[in-house]
């Protein structure tokens, strides 16, 4: 199956076009956020208060790089495990975030959320943050310096890889590969002395 | 009639510097052991997608060790082992700050981040050095001073489970809560992983042992027949799940199983799994 080039911000139009199993290469900014400062983001939006970029098409990335060496553009950047902002991420799609990059499960609210305001998760892989490093060429802190390697920054991303887990139709690509690989468990007792069952 | 003093003095300094290299060649450079299991990994996986996950492994290591850059950016919670001989006399200041100066050192020296949060169920404010490490000392017979270091990251460690099981589970009852365990985690811990399993003891106990199951290299067999079995079981029942490597379906969803086991109360059978993700940053010295 051929790659899909995306570009961000992503549109409805654009989302509508993804599948849970595409494999995708973003091209354009995606906003690095992940636990503290989604914690303050959401403050902000209950509060009534501007966000530190624009929400409407955005892509997050939930990712915490390691520290870049000098002359380069970021560490190592794969990432994180979504799931922990989950609790964050019904309220900013219903803001107009359209995309999500992370790794792992997402819940039931997510998904749906998902699926009411059109938005799409995608999944990188996870520990390949020295190779996915390689298609991050701009990085700059936009908010929460104070937060290290939690802060808010914009990145510029080239191709980088990743693959639609769950899709704007409710598909999800991880229930959907499982299903097709799992196998009926080894019945029979391998270890001596174990009593049959 | 003389004593023989038979104590060996060791200065602290050198465990500083031990540690700093420890932990910066541990998140650089995966080991021999991971990187040949990630091959055997990728020649069984059924899966396209998952043997595609394998290839970029494998090139992400490679990128690593030659760009000497971080494997993962999450170059985790310093852990170690040390088997501390009782002739050896120990001068120059306390062992533990000297192991906590090593970890400052080498993940500041390393560039490597700094993911400790103080306070944790308030503030959690980063400590901005990875200090404090996790620490276990044993005292045993010699003079010399073996370390094992691990760079445990996050997201797998929140995939790991305790249960104080009943005895009349026995075995298959503890099959099946390894089994749940992983299938819970699904994606999350990135796949495919590696299981430190204790049984017996106490809570406390029981989960040190199963991080320390994880210091072994992979492809090694448990010395006692038994609970290699039990390890190949577990393997074979785990990689029947069909999680797969990320989590995107396929046949090598883990690459070892690793028990330590010691005796438990009459009325206990405590289980823990330590789920550990497929970059197993691990090193050993001895001073």
């Amino acid at each position: 199956m051929a790659v899909k080039q995306i570009t961000t911000p992503l549109t409805d139009e654009l989302v509508r076009g993804l599948r849970a199993g595409d494999e995708v290469a973003i091209t354009g900014v995606v906003y690095q956020a992940r636990d503290a400062a989604h914690k303050r983001l959401v403050a902000l939006l209950e509060a009534g208060e501007p966000l530190p970029f624009e929400l409407q098409g955005a892509v997050v990335y939930y990712m915490g790089p390691s520290p870049a060496k000098p002359g380069k553009v970021i560490g190592s950047a794969g990432p994180t495990t979504s799931g922990r902002m989950d609790a964050y991420a019904p309220q900013l799609m219903k803001n107009g975030l359209k995309g999500m990059i992370g790794k792992g499960l997402r819940s039931p609210e997510v998904k749906q959320a998902m699926v009411d305001t059109t938005a799409v998760y995608f999944a990188a892989t996870g520990g390949a943050g020295a190779l996915l490093s390689q298609r991050i060429v701009g990085n700059e802190v936009i908010a929460y310096p104070e937060l290290g390697a939690e802060a808010v920054a914009r990145l510029v991303v080239k191709d980088f890889p990743a693959i639609v887990v769950n899709d704007c139709y409710g598909a999800d690509l991880y229930e959907e590969g499982g299903k097709k690989y799992a196998r009926p468990a080894p019945t029979a007792p391998t270890v001596p002395g174990d009593p049959p069952r | 009639m003389s004593v023989v003093d038979k104590t060996r003095e060791l200065d602290v300094a050198l465990v500083t510097d031990a540690v700093r290299a420890m932990c910066i060649e541990a998140n650089y450079d995966l080991p021999a052991d991971v990187c040949e299991a990630l091959e055997r990994g990728a020649e069984a996986e059924e899966s396209p997608a998952g043997r595609a996950v394998f290839a970029q492994l494998a090139e992400n290591a490679a990128i690593a060790r030659r760009d000497r850059v971080p494997i993962c950016q999450d170059t985790g919670f310093a852990v170690f082992f040390v088997n501390l001989g009782q002739d050896v006399h120990l001068v120059g200041g306390s062992f533990e700050d000297a192991v906590n100066e090593g970890v400052r050192r080498g993940y500041g020296d390393g560039f490597l981040r700094k993911s400790i949060a103080t306070e944790p169920a308030q503030a959690r404010r980063n400590t901005t050095d990875n200090t404090p490490c996790v620490l276990h000392t044993n005292i045993v017979p010699g003079d010399q001073v073996a370390i094992w270091m691990m760079a445990k990251g996050g997201g797998a460690e929140n995939m790991s489970s305790l249960a104080m099981l009943k005895p009349s589970q026995g075995w298959p009852g503890m099959v099946q809560a390894v089994l749940d365990t992983v299938s819970r985690a699904g994606a999350n811990p990135c796949p495919p992983i590696i299981l430190g399993v204790g049984i017996g003891g106490t809570i406390d106990m029981v989960t040190v042992l199963a991080k320390k199951a994880l210091l072994r290299d992979i492809g090694s067999t448990h010395p006692d027949e038994r609970l290699a079995a039990m390890e190949a079981e577990l393997l074979a029942k785990v990689n029947t799940l069909g999680i797969g490597p990320q989590g995107l379906g396929g046949t090598q969803t883990c690459l070892a199983v690793f028990i330590e086991e010691m005796p438990c109360h009459i009325a206990s059978m405590p289980l823990a799994v330590n789920v550990q993700c497929h970059a197993q940053r691990h090193r050993h010295v001895v001073l």
